[in-house]
This record gives structure tokens, sequence and C-alpha cells, in this order.
């Protein structure tokens, strides 16, 4: 059996012993914290006054619970635990890993690819629009702009918060130039990425003697700007009532998703009429726009410039020792980032059919960030997991309706999104501080390619 | 210096070169030569300004005043306190190190040595685009670039851990790596601020065997403290003090220089005489002999009647920079060498208090 020292007391306790102390002190804690939030309730009586109900009953259970709860986590809990580690640590060095380790990759695009697919096959056209939609499409938007923003934040090392400013300056470069000028998807996406890329670099510029938190403040505000003057130019933006009719993306002029066109799919193709085909090519157009990301990404990292942009992470200094040249360093991160919200933005565009200002407020910025540090930054693999496990969490709640008949009736599950996203993210920074894969990829290798400890890198300084 | 040959014989020529910081003058007034093909080493006390020297060699500064040549190998010369700080490295070839090294740590000792070939590299990618596409140029100039690299990694005998991140060597690998790193930019002038500060004797020497093979092909500028690097490695020597050049020359003749011996190796105060009689000033030795000592009464130096506690040095177009009381040694030696009638006031600062006359007759 373990026996733990406490190093303040010096004095060697069993974990029993230790057990009951700690749950004597977690109930006295549990009562001072719940008395008033659960042992009184107030509430309107019949005569519209406000009275205090007494619910005693309640809060012992909830006291009784918690110092329960503790005695077992430390008398058996944290022995075990101490107990696993300890085996963990005497065994030798880990087997290699996996089969779907090694080929996470692999598997994950091939699941990715397939998951329409299996969607249509299990629930059929009309049901897949929920799965493919509010679950595919939704999560890989994020992906996407995480990915881009990890090129300025995990790579180059410049805390930005102003991101959505790029996807909204991509979302209305669409639904302005579709909408007045008519012109194709096609065109307007890489018109939408160059127009962010030059905001990236008009941001970039005065920014570019600033490092850490001043950077933050400055990219926050941009960020701000863009959305009030979306709200305010009301000739062009039309204000907080947004652009609609924001025309669909075609199949490459080939086939229309719009029932009125001579060119509609369904007439094309000789199949029946459903609002599924275009949510289903919306899944892969965004797909291969968040593969075409990674793979810039990935060659990035192994080109010069991608290896400036980690070195100025590391050493801004050094970097100008070494003749790269910080400016056009640090405005490549940015534009490139930008450009990749840009396409997502008009993506975006495309897919809503709708644009408003309210689509671009800070949250987006602070959930987008959210998920690039919890992926682990500079890390795809990691960023597409938190992605997966954050939007789409927040997604599943609103499937969850099992938990009405835990907590009544009238218990939404979807208000408590907030309330469990920071949870997620106060634990997973707890159990991994450097987020889900906190080591780097070297880009180069003599002999083995061995991954670098997150404790080696450094988070830049802004 | 006055006999120079050629002026492409140097690599670098500084001229008047002054630094100031508002109203400390860091660097005053200083010129120097480094000869292509040599060790030149870049010495003083603490404080004397010779990192500052450094940081306006490379650019990191720009110097209040003076110039700063360097002329290259194939004949091109550039004005370095003009170039911008990145350029520095890129076009005119001067690579540096840190006294506080700086790697990337998170990034493998292969990639620290890729990253400082950036401009060759960022050129072969074409700047970018052609290497996105992956083209084939490009594939050739990374697979040279890995082998100067290893080249370099074996020299500083660190390939065994080529692919360890940077952070995770000890001290003195870090400190070669950094030499390394430097030296993959293709520099012909290699400033190194300390390499041996904190390396043991062992690392010290292995370090001495890397410069000594660098400066077949590159001249070095060396900051450095540990006498037994300067003295052994180095073909000439500058020796500064408060931003001062206080003596220039091979490290023979700077390690007899007095005002070398009171400024760097921190002689006390009493002890200016003693060490001017060793190294056998006539001057000196003359005046004590007939001077007598006694006269002069207790020191001052001890007593808050001493007047102000700073002193100043001046400068050769009258600038001023402001120290400690008698905190230039050089300085005290100079005025007992050349200023006889200045003497006593010149001894009553420099005597402390207490201090027992030494038997000094009879030396000659």
């Amino acid at each position: 059996m373990a026996v733990t020292v406490s190093p303040e007391r010096d004095v060697v306790a069993t974990p029993v012993q230790r057990a009951f102390r700690e749950a004597f002190y977690a109930g006295a804690i549990a009562l001072g914290l719940f008395v008033l939030f659960i042992g009184l309730r107030t509430d309107q009586n019949i005569s519209n006054e406000l009275i205090l109900v007494q619910r005693w009953g309640l809060l012992a259970i909830v006291v009784i619970l918690t110092a329960v709860g503790r005695f077992l986590y430390v008398a058996f809990g944290q022995p075990a635990l101490e107990r696993a580690k300890a085996q963990k640590a005497e065994a030798p060095a880990a087997a290699a890993p996996g089969f779907v380790r090694r080929n996470f990759n692999t598997i994950g695009i091939a699941v990715l690819f397939l998951y329409p697919i299996v969607i249509v096959m299990l629930v059929g056209f009309q049901g897949s629009l929920k799965w493919v939609d509010n679950f595919g499409i939704q999560i890989l938007i994020y992906v996407m702009l995480a990915w881009g923003l990890n090129i300025v934040i995990g790579l180059a090392g410049l805390l930005d918060l102003g991101y959505v400013a790029f996807y909204a300056v991509g979302a209305y470069a669409y639904a302005l130039l579709g909408t007045h000028f008519g012109l194709s998807f096609w065109i307007l996406l890489p018109a939408a990425g160059l127009m962010a890329a030059f905001w990236g670099v008009m941001l970039g510029f005065p920014v570019l003697r600033l490092r850490g938190d001043y950077l933050a403040i400055v990219t926050l505000a941009f960020g701000e700007i863009i959305r009030l003057v979306l709200i305010n130019w009301r000739e062009v933006t039309n204000g907080s009532a947004g652009i609609s009719g924001i025309p669909k993306v075609s199949f490459f002029g080939l086939m229309s998703f719009n029932v009125s066109d001579p060119n509609y799919i369904s007439k094309v193709l000789g199949i029946a009429q459903s609002g599924a085909y275009y949510k289903i090519f919306l899944y892969y157009l965004i797909l291969l726009l968040c593969l075409l990301t990674a793979f810039v990404t990935i060659r990035l990292r192994r080109l010069p410039v991608g290896r400036a942009w980690e070195a100025l992470r590391e050493d801004e200094i050094a970097c100008r020792s070494l003749g790269i040249n910080t400016t056009t360093t640090k405005l490549t991160a940015f534009a490139t980032g930008a450009m990749f919200g840009g396409f997502a933005g008009s993506f975006f565009a495309a897919r809503q059919g709708f644009v408003s200002p309210e689509s671009f407020v800070f949250l987006e910025s602070a959930i987008i960030l959210a998920i690039v540090v919890l992926g682990g930054m500079g890390s795809l693999g990691g960023i597409a997991v938190a992605a997966l496990v954050m939007i789409g969490g927040t997604e599943i709640l609103r499937e969850l309706d099992f938990l009405k008949v835990v907590f009544g009736p009238d218990f939404t599950p979807e208000l408590y999104r907030m309330l469990l996203f920071g949870m997620a993210m106060v634990i997973v920074m707890l159990w991994k501080p450097r987020g889900f894969v906190g080591s780097r990829e070297p880009t180069a290798f003599l002999k083995e390619r061995r991954a670098v400890s997150g404790s080696f890198t450094k988070e830049g300084h802004g | 210096m006055s006999a120079s040959p050629s002026t492409n014989d140097f690599i670098l020529q500084v001229e008047h070169l002054s630094m100031k910081f508002g109203g400390l003058i860091a660097i005053g007034d200083l010129s120097f030569q480094a000869r292509r093909g040599e060790i030149t080493a870049l010495i003083g006390p603490n404080g004397a300004g010779k990192t500052t020297v450094f940081n306006c060699i490379t650019g990191f500064y720009k110097p209040s005043e003076g110039m700063i040549t360097l002329n290259r190998i194939d004949g091109s010369s550039y004005l370095l306190e003009r170039l911008p700080n990145h350029e520095i490295p890129a076009r005119a070839k001067v690579a540096r190190t840190f006294q506080n090294i700086r790697l990337f740590s998170g990034m493998t000792l292969l990639e620290n040595l890729l990253v400082a070939q950036h401009n060759k590299l960022m050129k072969a990618s074409g700047y970018t685009m052609l290497g996105l596409f992956g083209f084939s140029s490009y594939r050739k100039a990374s697979a040279e670039s890995i082998d100067l690299a290893k080249h370099w990694l074996e020299k500083a005998n660190l390939v065994d851990r080529a692919d360890d991140p940077a952070g995770d060597l000890p001290y003195g690998a870090q400190r070669r790596l950094e030499i390394a790193r430097a030296m993959c930019t293709g520099p012909e002038l290699l400033c190194l601020d300390e390499p041996a500060a904190g390396l043991n004797p062992k690392e010290s020497a292995a370090l001495n065997e890397l410069l000594m093979d660098i400066k077949n092909s590159t001249s070095i500028l060396l900051i450095e403290h540990d006498m037994s690097v300067v003295m052994q490695i180095s073909d000439h020597v500058v020796v500064l003090e408060y931003g001062r050049k206080i003596s220039d020359g091979s490290p023979q003749s700077v390690r007899t220089d007095p005002r070398v011996i009171a400024a760097y190796l921190g002689v006390d105060d009493e002890e200016v005489e003693t060490v001017l009689i060793e190294v056998g000033d006539e001057d000196v030795i003359e005046q004590l002999d007939t001077g007598p000592d006694a006269a002069h009464g207790p020191g001052t130096s001890s007593s808050f009647l001493a007047g102000p506690v700073t002193d100043t040095i001046g400068h050769s177009e009258g600038e001023r920079v402001t120290v400690s009381k008698g905190a230039s040694k050089a300085e005290q030696v100079d005025a007992k060498a050349n200023a006889a009638p200045r003497k006593p006031a010149e001894r009553a600062t420099a005597k402390p208090t207490g201090s027992t006359p030494k038997p000094r007759g009879g030396r000659k």
C-alpha cells in the first residue's frame, strides 16, 4: 500500500486517514459554497411575494455526495493512479504505436471522405441534411479557420485575436461581388482570399513592432473595426440587416443547385430532387479546401519561409542575425493566414446564402483561438481533433434529449454550451497544458524523425 | 596601423565610431582594424562597450558617429552603419553569435542550421512559389543545404545529435552549435561574443580547435574574457576601457602594456605604481625615487570630503564619459606616467587611507 508523505506537515498518514480528513474539508467547503445556492431558493408565492424556499434535504445530499466523492478519490482513486503511473514508469519504453496511431492522418481523411456516403446510407438523403450540414460542414469550416490561424499563431507565434476580421472580409467579398456582379464562386474564391491577404498585410504593417499582449490588443481592435465598418457602412454592406440572396455555388458551371435552373443537378443526372445534394457537394468542397490548407501548411513548413516563421517564434533577434528579413516574414505569415480565413469566409457566405455582421463577433475569434490552443499550437491533427470536440460537442448538445428525462422537461442542454466549452478547456489545459498534440514534428532530419517535446518549443513573443 | 599595405588587407575598418545612449557615451571615437584571415580579439573589463561595438558592427545599433567599412574578398565594400540589420549577414556576410546563447531551442540542430541558410534557400525556392509546387531546383538546393549543415555539425562534433532539439543540448554544445549556425550563413567575418563563457577547460580547448579551423576560411572578431583563449588563438588584440581604445597590437605587446594590465586585470589603486615598476616604466621609477611619499598625508578617497564621487574621462573631441571617481585605471596610469607636476594631486586620490608606504627605493 502506498504511503503518501505530505511535504507540508511531515506526517505520515495512511490514505484512509487522509481521505477522512480531506472528505471532511471538502464537505465543509461544499456546505459553505452551496448553503445559499442550493439551501435557499427565492420563489414567488400565490400573491406575487418573494419568499424563500428552504431545501435543506437537497443541500445535505450535495454535501454528502461531495464528501463521499472526495473520500473515495483520496482513499482509492489516488493510490490506484499512483500505482498505474509507477507501473508505466517501470515498463520498458512504450511499444511501437498502434496501427491507428501510425496511420491517423490517412484513416482520418478516408473517414471524412466516406462520412456523407455512410450517413446517406444510414438515414437517407432527407435525414442526412442535419448530419452533413450541422456537423460535417460546420466542423470543417472551423477546422479550416483554425488551420489558417495556426499559421499565424502556431507557426509564426503572432497572437492574433482579430482573425475573424479576415473571415468577414472573405464572406463580404463573395457576398457583395456575387450579388452585384453575378460573378461565379470559382472566380470569387481566389479573389476573396487575395482580398483577405491584402487586409492581412494592411493589419501587419502597423503592428510589426508590437509583441505579445500589445499585438493581441491591436489585432482585437482590428477585428472590431471591421465589424463596425460592416454595421455602419449601410450603403454598401446594408448594415446589420446583412446581405441575403447570395448565389449558390455551382458545380463548375456544369450543374447548378437551383431547382429552377435548366441544368439543375437532378435534371442533368436524372435523379430525384433533394436539397441534400447541395449540402453533400458543399461538404466535399469544404473538405477539399481544408485539405488544400493542410497541404499548403505542410509544404510551407518545409520551405525556408515556413522555417523562418518557426524561427521567428523561437527567437526574433537570432533571426535577424542570420539575415532573415523579419518584416516580410511576419507579413507573409499574416497574409497566408488571412488568405485561408478569406477562403473560409467566402465558403461560409455561399453556404449560408446570407451574411450579417452578427456572424463575425469577437466570440468567433475566441473560439477559433481556443481550438488552436486546445489542439496544440502548430499541430494540424491536434487542431482538427480540437475542432471536432469543441464544435461537434456543442452541436451534439442539441441532440441530447435524454437529458430532459434527468433534469426535467424545461432543461435545454444547448444553453449550457459555453459552460461546457469552458469546462472542457480547463480540463484539457490541466491534463495536457500544451494542447492535444504538444510535440512538434521537425521539418527535416538526418537520421530519424523524432518529435520535439513541447517543453522546448516557445509560444512566441507576439 | 599606419603602415597598412592596402585596404583590402583589412576585412573590417572601424573609424571614429561613437555610440551614445542619451548622455552616456558607450563608445567614444573608437578606431581599429581587423585583418583578413586573422583572429582579432576585442577585450576589456565589464561595461567597456565591447558588446556595443558588436551591436554596431552587426546592425543591431545604429552608431551615433563614425564609419564601419567591411571589405569583402571580391573587392566590394559595405558601410555597415548604413545597411539594415538583416542585410548585414545577407549581403556584407557578417555573422554573429550572442553572449546569452540565442538558439531556436524548439527546432532540431539540423533545422537550426537550415534556418541559417534562409536567404540562399529562399532564392532557390523561387521565393516560395517554385518550392510550393515541388520544382526540382528547390529539392537540389535543399539537399545541398542539408549537406552543408551536416558538414558544420561534423566540425562542431554534434552530428550524432542532429535530430535532437537544440534546447536539449548541454551548454558547451549549444555554444558550438551557435557558431556552426553562424557559419552556415557563409560569412566572411564571424563575430563571436564571449564564445568561451561558461565552458569548462575541455570544452574551451575544443572551442579553440573549432575556431582555429574556422580561421582558415573566415576572419574572426572575438570578444572574450578568458585570457587563455585570447592569448592562445588571437593574432591581434584591441583593448577597450570605458568605450575608449587603450591598447592595440599583438597579444604579446598588449599583455605587457601597463595600461592594459591596470585596466583589464583590475589592479588596485595602490598597485598601479607597482605594475608600472614591474613593466619597467622609467619615468615612474625615477619620480618615485625622487619624490617623497609621506608628505602628502592621508589619502582622501575614503572621506566624504573627497569631493564628487564621479570623474570624467576626456575624449578627443571634448566628449566626456562620466564614471565613478578614479574608475579608469588606464587613465591613472597615463596620468602617473606623463604628468609629473600633477602627480601630488593624483596621488591623493589614488592612494587609500592608511596604506603603509612600501619600500620602493633601490629598485632601479
